[in-house]
């Protein structure tokens, strides 16, 4: 068994680190208290020129076509410089997937270079709403058949990258006589549509130069044409395509939780407390080796879900057991690493507190730990029944 | 116009450099390596002639053990059009790297050598030089600048008192300064397709160089620990301590 990284993997792995270290790290800090848009979206359109927002998207249609290891190793680097932009990238890629997995040519020719190259600012996942969030089948948004157009009505809550994206996917119930979520359809949605309204970014705790919108449709007509993959099969979509964002996800905990924990190594080298460095106390010493010992069980169980999913072997439960194990313990380790640094850790001038709020929503997002455990015990249920 | 650049493998300038225990060098156990920053600059250069048009091809070559294909594959995800590995086991000194360069300057007679102007491991800042001798080529070190008309070759030199710039017949070698350019990212995609690029092996043999020692290294010790500071009274004290103490001052 070989857990080693070939050659093209070590290497996006490489170029993913200096451009984190060298463009990301120095204004995550900045980023996080301003939030200096110009600066983030300039930094997301020079990933998206270097191959990052396209990892497992076929180079016919301007992708990078490294499979999904690549894309948790990238994730990963850049999270450890810079949430926010780490998960803008994640739900970038998750929406090039979907449009490569289901979408019609012509639909991926239209959109999949324009995510790819960065001509579109981002693409959005619009799957929640205020009465579905965990269980997204409870979806009130409506998409009705009229003519030449599909007329969408409702309002999806929370979405990632809203406000700059430039293709939106969007989930909406088409035939609401059918059984609980197999009602749903899938649509392409522009959206400079008219009918489309976004309305101002979320205040939040963390990933803050991220934005999250809500996004409105009010009588929104849309193309017949918009329609992705088979109509009343949208809900299927969703619950396969989430399997592989959710590799994202952990990935980017992963990368929270080893720069919290890197940085809090570092720091018991140099903080002298009773006259000594106070990496020589030995109970801080324990909690930094059970931090790092859970962040490389994560990167392993992050890594067996990508490299099933790269050898296209059902890789559901995975991804699920890897989220869910990486976000909680990349929470768990901001949490010991902050208190490694004592009153320094709740100090902004430190990066501890920015990597704390920023972890927060990793066990929240792409469905959260208790949903994991939800999809894990089905699987592991259904295995002996 | 064909451009020949120079690529070392060396221990990444991030990483915090060990001694061995037994003072025979720097430990390389599980350490991460990189391209030469210096031979970076390098291949930045040799690139951006040939987006220029200056450069019909860039060939990229390396001294070392099979491992520095890695740096190869760098240097063509970032552009190179193909590459030469010359295998050698040992650590080299610059003279023998120098030798070994200079068959494969004359197999593949380019029409500018670009090298960084020293590697950060050992910092010798010799090779570029050297390969000037063996070649009979025209040397530009310390380059911040190369600008190349038909066959002359203007290269600005960054020297102690500042900006020197000299004119010198085609073919050259230059060997690059930190103010050069500052060099790209390789795109992924490239990354992807730098593996179907042709990298070619050589031995030391095949290349008719037979390798010498000229010099040996004794031992290799990490440098002095910092001390703590002390704090001075006044000036007067500080000036005193200059003088008796440090004996910075006279
Ligand atoms: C910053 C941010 C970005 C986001 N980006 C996007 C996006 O781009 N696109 C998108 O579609 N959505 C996005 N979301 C939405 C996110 O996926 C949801 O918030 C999440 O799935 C949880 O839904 P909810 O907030 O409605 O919580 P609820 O579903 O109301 O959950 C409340 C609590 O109940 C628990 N719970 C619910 N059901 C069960 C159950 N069956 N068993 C046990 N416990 C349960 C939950 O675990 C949770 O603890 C984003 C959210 C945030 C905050």
């Amino acid at each position: 068994m070989d857990l080693s990284l070939n050659e093209d993997q070590a290497m996006i792995q490489d170029v993913a680190k200096k451009f984190a270290q060298s463009e990301l790290a120095p204004i995550a800090a900045k980023l996080d208290e301003e939030g200096d848009q110009a600066a983030f979206l300039a930094n997301l359109k020079q990933l998206a020129e270097l191959g990052f927002m396209g990892l497992n998207i076929d180079s016919e249609y301007g992708g990078t076509q490294a499979g999904s290891v690549a894309f948790s190793l990238a994730i990963t680097e850049i999270a450890r410089a810079c949430a926010a932009t780490a998960v803008t990238m994640s739900v970038t890629n998750m929406v090039a997937e979907v449009i490569q997995s289901v979408a019609n040519e012509s639909q991926r020719q239209q959109h999949l270079p324009k995510l790819c190259s960065g001509e579109y600012g981002a693409g959005a996942f619009c799957l929640t709403e205020t009465t579905a969030g965990s269980d997204p089948a409870n979806m009130k948004t409506t998409a009705q058949l009229e003519g030449d157009h599909w007329v969408l009505n409702g309002a999806k809550q929370f979405i990632t990258s809203a406000e700059f994206a430039g293709i939106m996917v969007v989930w909406a119930v088409t035939d609401s006589s059918l059984k609980k979520g197999k009602g749903i359809s899938c649509f392409l949605v522009e959206p400079n549509t008219p009918g489309v309204i976004i309305s101002k970014a979320e205040q939040k705790m963390g990933q803050k130069a991220s934005l999250t919108n809500e996004v409105v449709f009010d009588n929104c007509k849309v193309a017949r044409s918009a329609l992705m993959g088979e109509l009343n099969g949208g809900y299927k979509i969703a619950v396969s395509e989430l399997a592989g964002g959710r590799i994202g996800i952990g990935s980017l905990a992963l990368g929270i939780g080893l720069a919290a924990m890197d940085y809090a190594r570092g720091y018991m080298l140099e903080r002298q407390q009773f006259g000594q460095a106070i990496a020589k106390f030995q109970g801080l010493q324990w909690m930094m080796s059970d931090a790092y010992t859970d962040l490389e069980a994560a990167r392993l169980l992050l890594m067996n879900a990508a490299d099933l999913k790269e050898k296209e072997q059902p890789f559901a439960k995975a991804a699920s057991m890897a989220k869910l194990f990486a976000s909680e313990k990349a929470n768990q380790a901001c949490y010991s690493a902050l208190q490694l640094l004592g009153g320094y850790g709740y100090i902004k001038e430190f990066p501890l507190e920015r990597y704390a709020r920023d972890v927060r929503i990793t066990s929240i997002y792409e469905g959260t730990s208790e949903i994991q455990r939800v999809i894990i015990a089905k699987a592991l249920l259904d295995e002996v029944s | 116009m064909k451009v020949l650049v120079t690529v070392k493998r060396v221990i990444d300038y991030n990483v915090k450099v060990r001694v061995k225990s037994d003072n025979s060098g720097v430990d390389l156990n599980n350490v991460k390596m990189a391209m030469n920053p210096f031979c970076e600059i390098a291949v930045e250069e040799a690139i951006r002639l040939k987006e220029a048009g200056i450069a019909t091809e860039v060939v990229a070559v390396s001294v070392g053990e099979k491992s520095c294909q890695e740096q190869l594959r760098t240097a063509l995800a970032l552009g190179a059009d193909r590459a030469i590995h010359v295998e050698a086991e040992q650590e080299l000194e610059s003279l023998n790297v120098a030798k070994l360069l200079a068959k494969v300057v004359e197999a593949e007679q380019p029409g500018i050598v670009i090298l960084g102007k020293q590697a950060i491991d050992t910092d010798n800042n010799q090779t570029g030089q050297m390969l000037s001798a063996l070649t009979g080529m025209a040397q530009g070190t310390f380059a911040s600048n190369i600008e190349i008309k038909d066959d002359k070759a203007l290269v600005t030199r960054e020297v102690d008192g500042g900006l020197q710039t000299i004119e010198l017949a085609m073919p050259i070698i230059a060997t690059t300064d930190l103010r050069l350019n500052e060099p790209r990212y390789a795109s992924l995609p490239n990354i992807m397709k730098a593996k179907r690029k042709p990298l070619e092996t050589k031995t030391v043999e095949e290349l008719g160089v037979t390798i010498k020692e000229h010099t040996k290294l004794l031992s290799v010790t990490p440098p002095e620990e910092r001390q703590a500071g002390i704090k001075v009274a006044d000036v007067a004290e500080l000036v005193d301590k200059l003088k008796n103490e440090a004996k910075v001052i006279g």
